[in-house]
């Protein structure tokens, strides 16, 4: 009886998998869940989460996967349960309907459209043999003529349907969702998603991967030949443009002008226009001089105003606003600060009149280094000859050879849903039964699957066209 | 004149409309259903030319693109798909007052886009993620799926107060608190839209008024249902409940279409500007969290056989959701501050 036990269990397992309940359960509970992930941030870093939360919130969401809880393992779980639940309940319900959809000699009986709600009567002035004829031209149209049926009371009907394998569209729908799964896993498994930031005139082969794991050595070196930025009159951005050539042993082996929404796709790599940013200055070459030209800015705290003047080191500037003299005592090739290293630097002497001089260290690459003085002006010095501007810029580079299998998915997932919500499988029959001596009365019949409301429709355009045809509805 | 303010001047029409036909269901007054219907008809074209209007000076300015690039005239855009299908609707079925439930959500939308200080109606160029053709399918697919559900959800409620109505003229037994309560939900709900965001009050004000418009709308309502001939004169009109079930049920199917193109549309997209077409990013998060509270509802329904009541819950339920997809979702704490360098070209 072990067997007949085992089988027990596996019929109890396939109905509670094939339930329509589960269905429900399962969607509510997606949808229920999904809110979470909308309203706490997503894969911030855990500094993030703590400052918000606190470190036993942190610890709390982390135990719960809920930093990153698209991808834990219960939220997987509730989507695999999604899908064992389609494909069980299709299977179950196609294997009972798939008689019907592949029959090849459909049965009907005219009692059975007898008891339809869907019907529609109406009198002609013509007399049944012609009308019979009729009734077959106009079913014939949009119709497949199945068979005449012979009622108990010896009236006949002339029965016909339509789009029987509309039944199928249901099941299109839940194929397109399993696709649409497995499009995702094959991404996911053999796909990646990265990111590299190259400076222009540069190139590289390796980028950062999203999820953190490390980096991805490419096929191919990806070299940012350049990088332009342009903005409309407003200030808002207008477009970001890379010019990118891909190189494989120091050969070019593509070239294009990458743009948002118009990525290079290569070999099954995408590489995308994902962000942009200023390249610091350079610093001086090793041992070399100070800069001969000086740009000294000075923000006057008092007024809020700033000033630009030129020098050279030793010179003697004059501040504006009456605030006293700063000179350029020195120029330092790397500085330092508590230890710290600032790189090249100017030394200086601020005084502001009828106070003691102060000694000022001012790093060329960090302007607002003499803010932290708190001082009745913030002093700034930069090289006066003019540095070209560098970007680098910021690409997304991707894989993912699940993108076809989704694609298919999304085409399928609409076509199964035109079927399913605007189709369905059409019976109709018309009888004809003499009235007087020279009319007839017409029943036109309709059996739907769904959407009485169509098929109703349908009749009685039916019902008007065999009207139409046979010379107009008697004393209408 | 400008396309503005053409359609400063069609949020009015709407509200007339909107005003006529709750009238007309009321009053009993068939001349105000007919000034409904016209109405209807200058809303929707003066709509339709607004929005016309407005992409060709966008193109006056050099920076031709279609309407359809912020909230403003994502707003303008939803309420002339709500005021087309309500024509559809209205033509298909011969009934007069699904549109004292449908057109006020039209003028809603259209009072958000012109009176709200937040919205700005300056016609400003594309950004570089927006620059696509895809923005046009997307934004289209997903507001008729939108609208579809806006009329769903009017259905819905006109069904609940049926319901109501009958259990007061005792046809049926069943105390339902809950239908009570969500109307009163929904009334609220509706008055905290008018006065906090479109009005721009604050909060607390905004929703004393609407606690206070509610309770007005249930003494009406409670003074109107004492009266056994009034009760009757006002729900007379309505569709008859199953016709209202159908509806609802087949505009949900139509929506849901439309939605699921949306999401593809935007998914497709996404894969061609950021190089994913899926990154659970809230609002695409949202949108499928609606997708799945419709498909729900059709599951119930077609599988579970789930009718009337329950259908009528799920799909207020659906329309919550789509709101929040809408506009909700820009209220979310936090969202752009991970993922910078994608981000920072959206």
């Amino acid at each position: 009886m072990a067997g007949g036990d085992a089988l027990a269990i596996l019929n109890r397992l396939v109905s509670f998998f094939a339930s329509v309940r589960l269905t429900v359960v399962v969607l509510l509970s997606l949808a229920v869940t999904s809110i979470i992930g909308t309203v706490i941030p997503q894969n911030e870093a855990p500094e993030g989460y703590v400052q918000a939360f606190g470190p036993r919130g942190y610890r709390f969401l982390e135990a719960l996967d809920l930093v990153d809880m698209y991808h834990a393992w219960w939220f997987q779980l509730l989507l695999l349960l999604l899908v064992v639940n389609i494909v069980v309940c299709s299977v179950e319900r196609l294997r009972a309907s798939w008689t019907i959809i592949f029959t090849r000699s459909p049965r009907y009986r005219l009692e059975r459209f007898r008891k339809s709600a869907v019907q529609t009567e109406f009198k002609v002035d013509a007399a049944p043999e012609v009308l019979r004829q009729t009734v077959r031209t106009v079913l014939g149209k949009g119709f497949k003529r199945r068979a005449t049926l012979a009622g108990e009371d010896g009236i006949e009907g002339d029965c016909a349907e339509r789009w029987r394998w509309s039944r199928l569209g249901v099941y299109i729908v839940h194929l397109s969702v399993v696709m649409l799964v497995a499009g995702g896993m094959i991404g996911g498994l053999f796909g990646f998603e990265g990111y590299v930031n190259i400076p222009e005139g540069e190139a590289t082969d390796t980028i950062s991967l999203r999820d953190g794991s490390g980096t991805r050595q490419l096929p191919f070196a990806i070299r940012c030949n350049d990088f332009s930025l342009s903005v409309y009159p407003n200030g808002a951005p207008k477009e970001y443009r890379s010019s990118i050539s891909l190189l494989r042993d120091g050969q070019v082996i593509e070239e294009k002008e990458i743009i948002v929404n118009d990525p290079l796709r290569f070999e099954g790599i995408n590489i995308f226009q994902s962000s942009y940013g200023k390249l610091p200055p350079p610093l001086p070459a090793e041992g070399a001089g100070p800069p001969e030209r000086l740009a000294v800015h000075v923000l006057s705290n008092h007024s809020g105003r700033s000033y630009h003047e030129e020098g050279a080191i030793g010179d003697q500037l004059d501040l504006p606003e009456g605030l006293g003299t700063l000179r350029l005592d020195a120029y330092r090739p790397d500085s330092q600060f508590m230890g710290q290293p600032l790189g090249p630097a100017v030394e200086a002497t601020l005084v502001h009149p009828g106070q003691a001089p102060i000694k000022l260290t001012l790093p060329l690459r960090f302007a607002a280094f003499d803010r932290m003085r708190r001082g009745q002006v913030v002093v700034a010095v930069t090289s006066a000859i003019p540095m070209p501007e560098r970007f680098y810029t910021g690409l997304q580079v991707t894989r993912d050879p699940g993108v076809g299998t989704v694609y298919v998915a999304f085409a399928v997932m609409i076509i199964g849903c035109l079927v399913t919500f605007f189709m369905s499988h059409q019976q109709v029959c018309a009888t004809v039964r003499p009235r007087g001596r020279q009319g007839s009365t017409v029943v036109v019949y309709g059996i739907t699957n769904r959407n009485k409301m169509a098929m109703q429709r349908q009749v009685d355009l039916l019902a008007r066209r065999i009207a139409a045809a046979a010379g107009g509805p008697d004393g209408a | 004149m400008t396309s503005s303010m053409l359609l400063s001047v069609t949020t009015f029409i709407y509200g007339l409309a909107a005003v006529c036909y709750i009238a007309g269901w009321i009053f009993r007054r068939p001349l105000a259903a007919r000034l409904g219907i016209w109405s209807v008809w200058v809303a929707v074209v003066g709509n339709g030319v607004g929005f016309t209007l407005r992409w060709m000076e966008s193109y006056q300015m050099g920076i031709g693109h279609a309407p359809l690039s912020n909230l403003y005239e994502s707003l303008v855009f939803f309420a002339w798909t709500i005021g087309i299908s309500h024509l559809v609707i209205e033509y298909r079925y011969h009934n007069r007052v699904i549109g004292a439930f449908t057109l006020p959500l039209a003028f809603l939308a259209m009072a958000y886009a012109s009176l709200s200080p937040h919205i700005s109606d300056r016609i400003q160029p594309l950004i570089p993620a927006l620059k696509s053709n895809w923005l046009i399918a997307h934004v289209i697919t997903c507001f008729i799926g939108y609208a579809a559900f806006a009329v769903g959800f009017g259905l819905s409620i006109m069904y609940l107060l049926n319901k109501l109505a009958a259990a007061a003229d005792g046809e049926s037994t069943e105390q339902r608190p809950a239908d009570l309560l969500v109307l009163q939900l929904f009334l609220v709900g509706l008055g905290l839209i008018l006065f906090r965001f479109i009005l721009g009050w604050s909060f607390g004000v905004g929703l004393g008024a609407a606690l206070l418009l509610a309770g007005l709308v249930d003494l009406g309502g409670w003074l109107l249902g004492r009266h056994q001939r009034v009760r009757t004169e006002l729900f007379s009109r309505f569709p008859e409940p199953s016709l209202m079930d159908l509806l609802t049920h087949q505009t949900v199917m139509f929506g849901f279409v439309f939605l699921s193109a949306g999401i593809i549309t935007g998914s497709i997209w996404a894969n061609s500007a950021w190089g994913r077409y899926w990154g659970w990013d809230p609002k695409e998060t949202w949108s499928l969290i609606t997708w799945f509270v419709y498909a729900t509802l059709l599951h119930a329904r077609l599988m579970r056989g789930w009718q009337g009541r329950r259908i009528a819950y799920l799909s207020i339920l659906g329309f919550v959701a789509v709101l929040f997809t809408y506009f909700g979702v820009n209220l979310l704490p936090g969202l752009h501050s991970y993922g910078a360098m994608t981000e920072q070209l959206r």
